[in-house]
């Protein structure tokens, strides 16, 4: 058995950011895991640019974003396994891992940090009716295929959901000379950055049909074609509203789940919002000395949200090995009320704080003009005004602990209400 | 010239290979597609059925009751997942009742074994999620599920482990009658055969007919399923049945031997052979359906939807005859359900009447019936994984993280008899994307490994059949960059 201080579970922008700020907090014994032949993560095959505005106030493509960590991790000393596969977590923090040269092994961290960020969603998830045949890809499998294998997954593409990837994967297609034909996206609202709606799509002359889905996927071997229709309000076909495309190749680009099948078998509590574990302000999940931090908590829309919360997470858990966390003061559960969806983190305990509360969330509709209020058991601590929300985009508001330091608990929500009301 | 040629690789076929293998002759597997079990057999219910069904008489009632008493055994040589869960059928009113008391009485004619009748008690202490309104149930102990591709390829491998051929992606275009057999043209050939057993499935009418008049249609009928993820495998603990009432059969739920859960089928006739793609109707059915025996099914965990064809025989039983017109030639076509349970008994059946028609069977000494077990590498204690990955590395890397499948498994299944060739045929062996993510992250490392193994270039692996092509050539080769460039900025000045 191998022991750590910190053993870190996922070498991708999450656990590098956790690991190197550990360590930039005295922490020396920590070990990276990664299942991939390389570290980085799902960053490699971003071969676009767009990383790092607010990290690094400079456009960083994924791979050069991913290497600035990795040679600090280097330069830092910080261990690492590569093609290494965590089976199983214990509540006890002992790790069974294997690879092919240690074979199975067992380590043990004092604490630990999940970062396994997450997987897509598939055609299977949203039971798509049709044929099975070749060519349906999610979105994140093409990219790779095309960005890191070299080889391309189609000719004519049509691809469902409006996510981040499929959009970023529509101009790389195109770039690569396939035809995308179109973008259907079920909700009324594209689930991506605006950025990319309009670098991506509109740039290409590439049409993105709002409040569509796939009806039907034809061909017995290969993707022949798909047909796509109009949805009601309760996003119902629309019949009549039928479009067809032949096509060869059918993207799916249709959500992100967090990836917490080793997170169930620590017995972390899950909230079946985010997919994600239910974390503190220290970003520590309801098993004492179990960190989580990136996507395996909740979905983010940039790179740099993950670093910034990840050094949370990498700071914290330091903390935890010096035995610098507190448990007790006043503690804060949060909620999401009207118009939000969730709230990252849940719990807040105020001495633990450094200068200001951070909640991160997402809405559940396009909204124009609306206050965001904040309310600490129903009184309206802080509102801010906002022109333009969108599901697509994660919010964050800050709170100064002077608004919670004399209580000694409490329940604070943030909901959406109408500028003027 | 060949003793036997046995036309279809599906589980009927394979079964009959795996008799035959027993004896000293000289005997072919001919398969249209690329893979053993790629028709029918690859898209069913799973299910070993108890008996009570057929009217009694029929050769499904007699090919049920014998096939379900072979499954301990052929399932223990060969190292197939079965399990005998037993099986219930719901009551939910007094028809119910009386109907489930005729499958009773069907299933003691039939000769099921160990047949009860269950009360609500009873039955909810067995299966707690069921819906409360019930009010009895037929139980089949003797029922079970089992890995029907499985099943077909390993009774396969057994066959060319003891010197059955196999010919895959041979299709079968004309058989002529010859003096002393039959000659068989292929799509890669011709070939000679003494026997001829036709095995062909939703195709046998068709083949039946290259030697005989058409005496019967085989209707393809498909039925539709929902899979659902591991998290709820344990949903139920028996193959849960809904009585068959005026309106149709129902749909069943039941575990697989994989830990997932399975829904369906609903049952709709269709004209095309190939028609086996999902719909939403379908779907939709036996997600209404479903819930009669339960309200709580778990749909937020379905993983995966896929049609199946039953070969439905215009006869509305088995058809397993030599025909009094073309001696040496026998049908054995229509095995709609329950022909996965009836499939070794079937095999059996087959030589008596081989036997019947005047061929020697000589038994051969070296048949071996073991089948080499399959590694599955989790199963394994930890001690016998550190050493399995101290002999051979490669299973010490896993490939599908979702089933926990390891690149020693996969390159096992690849180089056996009857080995995979293509994606689908190593999901089926080794189970790599059949769970959650559905292949997302472990196919592009499948397609390498199946490349290297098989010594071709990744972009002629193909997903199952020939023309279901991955991928359609490698990156930054004459794509035309330069016009697409082009065209973009042609566009915007327009």
């Amino acid at each position: 058995m191998l022991n750590y201080d910190i053993v870190v579970i996922g070498g991708g922008p999450a656990g590098l950011a956790a690991a190197i700020e550990a360590k930039k907090n005295g922490v020396d014994s920590i070990l990276v895991i990664e299942r991939d032949r390389e570290l980085g993560g799902i960053l490699q095959q971003c071969i676009h640019n767009g990383f790092g505005l607010h990290i690094f106030k400079e456009e960083l493509t994924g791979p050069e974003y991913a290497q600035r960590f990795i040679e600090q991790l280097e330069d830092m000393g910080i261990s690492y396994k590569l093609d290494t596969m965590v089976l199983d977590i214990s509540e006890d923090k002992s790790l069974m891992v294997m690879n092919r040269t240690d074979g199975l092994l067992k380590i043990r961290g004092k604490a630990i940090i999940l970062a396994m960020g997450c997987r897509e969603r598939t055609r299977g998830a949203i039971n798509i009716p049709g044929t099975r045949p070749a060519g349906v890809f999610t979105a994140g499998t093409a990219q790779r295929f095309v960005n890191m294998e070299g080889y391309m997954v189609g000719k004519k593409v049509v691809i469902l959901g409006s996510g981040d990837i499929g959009l970023i994967m529509a101009r790389r297609l195109t770039l690569e000379g396939a035809e995308v034909k179109a973008v259907a996206e079920l909700m009324p609202y594209s689930g991506g950055l605006t950025r990319n709606i309009v670098q991506c799509l509109d740039d290409f002359d590439i049409p993105l049909f709002l409040s569509h889905t796939l009806i039907d996927i034809k061909g017995r071997d290969r993707v022949e074609g798909i047909t796509i229709a109009k949805v009601d309000e309760n996003r119902k076909p629309i019949p009549g509203t039928e479009q067809h495309y032949e096509c060869d190749t059918l993207l799916l680009s249709v959500g992100l789940i967090p990836e917490n099948e080793l997170s169930k078998s620590a017995g972390i509590q899950l909230d079946s919002i985010t997919g994600g574990p239910v974390v503190n302000e220290a970003m520590e999940t309801s098993v004492k000395g179990i960190f989580a931090c990136g996507n395996v908590v909740h979905v983010h829309d940039l790179v740099d949200w993950v670093t910034e919360e990840s050094r949370r997470a990498g700071r914290n858990a330091a903390k935890f090995i010096k035995d610098e966390l507190w448990d007790g003061g006043p503690s804060f559960r949060t909620a999401a009320e009207k118009g939000i969806r969730y709230i990252v983190p849940h719990m807040v305990r105020v001495e633990n704080v450094e200068q200001t509360v951070d909640l991160f969330m997402r809405v559940d509709d396009v909204y124009t003009n609306v206050n965001m209020v904040v309310k600490l058991d129903g009184v309206r601590i802080r509102t801010i005004t906002k022109k333009h929300l969108a599901p697509g985009e994660m919010e964050s508001i800050k709170i100064p602990t002077k608004f919670l330091k004399e209580k000694s608990g409490g329940l604070l929500t943030v909901c959406l209400e109408k500028e003027g009301a | 010239m060949y003793d036997v040629a046995i036309i279809g690789a599906g589980v009927i076929g394979c079964a009959v290979a795996r008799e035959l293998s027993r004896y000293d002759l000289k005997v072919v597997l001919i398969e249209k597609d690329t893979d053993i079990a790629n028709g029918t057999t690859k898209a069913n219910s799973a299910i070993v059925h108890g008996g009570y069904d057929a009217k009694p008489g029929s050769l499904k009632a007699r090919f049920n009751v014998e096939g379900n008493a072979m499954f301990d055994e052929i399932c223990k040589e060969l190292d197939v997942p079965f399990q005998r869960i037993g099986s219930l059928v719901l009551a939910f009113d007094h028809e119910d009742v009386q109907a489930i008391q005729e499958l009773y009485d069907r299933g003691v004619i039939n000769g099921v074994p160990n047949m009860e009748m269950l009360d609500r008690e009873q039955i909810l202490a067995l299966e707690p999620n069921l819906n409360k309104d019930i009010i009895a149930a037929l139980h089949a102990p003797t029922a079970g599920i089992v890995g029907p591709w499985e099943l077909a390829i390993a009774m396969a491998e057994n066959a060319i482990e003891n010197g059955v051929e196999l010919k895959l992606e041979h299709k079968v275009t004309q058989i002529e009658k010859l003096e002393n057999g039959y000659g068989i043209s292929t799509d890669k050939g011709k070939l000679k055969a003494a026997y001829v057993i036709n095995c062909a499935g939703l195709y046998a009418d068709e083949v039946h007919n290259m030697v005989a008049d058409p005496s019967f249609r085989i209707i393809p009928r498909r039925g539709q399923y929902n899979v659902f993820d591991r998290s709820v495998g344990d949903f139920v603990k028996k193959v849960i049945f809904q009585c068959p009432t005026k309106k149709g059969k129902g749909v069943l739920i039941a575990p697989t031997v994989h830990g997932n859960l399975i829904v369906g089928p609903d049952a709709e006739e269709l004209d095309c052979k190939e028609s086996i793609e999902t719909t939403m109707e379908g779907l939709g059915f036996i997600r209404e359906q479903g819930k009669k025996s339960t309200e709580k099914v778990p749909s937020h965990a379905i993983i995966t939807a896929f049609a199946g064809l039953r070969a439905t025989p215009s006869t509305g039983d088995f058809i397993i005859e030599e025909l009094t017109e073309a001696k040496g030639f026998i049908d054995v076509a229509g095995i709609e359900s329950p022909g996965l349970t009836a499939a070794p008994a079937i095999g059996i059946y087959v030589l008596e009447l081989l036997k019947n028609s005047g061929v020697i069977l000589k038994e051969k000494e070296s048949f071996n019936p073991i089948r080499r077990k399959a590694i599955r590498f989790m199963e394994l204690t930890d001690e016998e994984k550190t050493e399995l990955i101290k002999r051979d590395p490669r299973f010490g890397r896993i490939i599908c993280r979702c089933e926990s499948i390891t690149e020693g498994e996969i390159v096992d299944i690849i180089g056996r008899k009857a080995g995979a060739l293509t994606v689908d045929g190593v999901k089926r062996r080794a189970r790599p994307g059949t769970g959650r993510c559905q292949g997302g992250f472990c196919g592009p490392r499948v397609m390498e490994i199946l490349a290297r193994e098989l010594e071709m270039d990744i972009t002629e692996v193909l997903k199952d059949r020939r023309g279901s092509y991955l991928l359609t050539g490698p990156t930054k080769v004459d794509t035309g960059i330069e016009e697409s460039f082009d065209a973009v900025a042609a566009a915007k000045e327009l």
